[in-house]
């Protein structure tokens, strides 16, 4: 293999082509970015760099200096338009076709948007960030469509430059789907004791030239609008290569997607072992490991091991760190293990059939969290587990 | 290999800790890095790529010497 060819110049990308140089590969490396800059980390765009505590220069992930040492053919600003397997070679929207022996897909996603002709802010780039940055101050009106992780976060942040934030929220209680309504309800109390007016069951139907319009016809006022409804795999380049396509690139428990193609980070639709499930992360942790590990699989097909991650993401918001382990969404039971919700320290042990599936902790010491996250890791009964690691809890 | 760590980048995820325990620790009270051995032994060398290639925030540096 004397030919690699990485798509996409994030977290993921460039995990993948660290991976393949620090694993001995030093044949020609391609790493092709849509965005002009050179990689940068994302998570700080809904905390540090909105809330002016940092400038974007403290963004980029590796210095000019260790970028240059990779040797990489580096092409920003020019994204991928197709893919022909058959004649593995990727073309480019300038033009041009990069003929490959090994393909990393690490594409991304991108904001999902609302219908409507006012404007609405997004946040997933850093040029997003800064044009919301420019718009929030004291008494500006912003209203934020989605109280999911990034949506909280950009509300915390918001009313810390004195925003006045409404919340808007189709579910019943926040983040239920994704952490359980009673770890939902512990993050809603905090935004509300903030003062922010959290609406939820509401739906949005448009975004209108003085705020959003609800389902119901309502008017909601604004000055600025944030939509934080999720996100779409960019795939469509995708569309006719063959690769099968399905809320991201379908990829293996190998992260394989066709021999010699890997699809890694936010992309990536894979079977992960661990848990038995197909899994798509858009976790910033997760960009990282995959890359990794797609890179050694397509260096060394031979001795090609599961992708089989305990998956982990954080949230900052106000005072509280949230962090959890694990894969919790379709769970079946919560059950706080330490602490109390109140109080916003606890840890929350989640079950999925019979097995511990993820925990989520709030202001507690990290080596409480690491027995948990190996338990995970062992496929460790949840019998078992709450009885060795939380005796106390008096569960089961 | 020479190791550095940008304490305000670090964000708490621990990942370097399972990696290399041997080099990196957290912080009780707000699981920030704590660099317990900045020139570890050359034995660590995989380890410690793995802990800076995980870390989400890339917190870590490392200089080869």
């Amino acid at each position: 293999m004397n030919r690699i060819l990485v798509v996409g110049a994030s977290a993921a990308g460039l995990a993948a082509a660290e991976a393949l140089r620090r694993e001995g590969y030093d044949g020609e490396l391609t790493l092709v970015g849509d965005e002009p800059d050179a990689p940068y980390d994302r998570p700080p765009l809904s905390k540090q760099i909105l809330s002016g505590e940092w400038e974007p220069h403290r963004l980029p992930l590796r210095s000019p200096a260790d970028l240059d040492a990779l040797g990489l053919d580096l092409r920003l600003g020019i994204g991928a338009t197709g893919l022909d397997l058959a004649a593995r070679t990727v073309l480019l929207g300038d033009g041009s076709r990069v003929p490959y022996d090994g393909l990393v897909v690490a594409t991304g996603v991108r904001p999902r948007r609302l219908p409507g002709t006012g404007h609405a802010h997004v946040l997933r780039t850093l040029d997003d960030a800064l044009a919301l940055r420019d718009r929030l101050g004291p008494g500006r009106r912003l209203v934020i469509v989605g109280a999911g992780f990034l949506g909280a976060e950009a509300a915390a942040v918001a009313r810390g430059l004195g925003c006045e934030v409404t919340l808007l929220e189709p579910a019943p209680v926040p983040l239920a789907h994704a952490v359980g309504e009673e770890v939902g309800r512990v993050l809603s109390g905090a935004h509300r004791e903030h003062g922010v007016t959290l609406r939820t069951g509401v739906t949005v139907g448009e975004v209108t030239d003085g705020g959003v319009r609800l389902a119901d016809g309502e008017l909601v006022g604004a000055d600025e609008v944030l939509v934080a409804i999720g996100s779409v795999p960019n795939t469509e380049w995708l569309a006719d290569s063959g690769l099968t396509v399905d809320n991201g690139l379908v990829c293996d428990e190998y992260s394989a997607a066709a021999p010699g193609v890997y699809g890694a980070g936010d992309v990536a639709h894979w079977h992960n072992p661990l848990f038995g499930a197909r899994m798509r992360i858009e976790h910033r942790t997760n960009a990282a490991e995959q890359g990794m590990a797609a890179a050694r699989n397509l260096l060394r097909p031979e001795a090609r091991k599961p992708f089989a991650p305990v998956p982990y993401f954080w949230s900052d918001q106000y005072d509280m760190k949230v962090q959890a382990f694990g894969y919790l969404r379709g769970h079946d039971e919560v059950t706080v293990v330490e602490g109390d919700l109140d109080e916003r320290r606890f840890m929350v042990a989640y079950r999925t059939g019979d097995r511990l599936s993820g925990v989520l902790v709030v202001g507690l010491p990290p080596r409480a969290i690491r027995p948990w996250r190996a338990a995970i890791a062992a496929r460790t009964p949840w019998a078992e587990a709450v009885r060795t690691l939380a005796p106390a809890a008096g569960v089961v | 290999m020479h190791v550095e760590v940008d304490e305000p980048k670090c964000v708490s995820a621990g990942l370097c800790v399972m990696s290399a325990p041997d080099v990196f620790d957290q912080r009780d009270d707000d699981g920030v890095v704590i660099l317990l051995d900045s020139d570890p032994d050359t034995a660590l060398d995989e380890e410690v790529r793995e802990a800076a290639g995980l870390c989400p925030a890339a917190a870590i540096r490392l200089v080869e010497k």
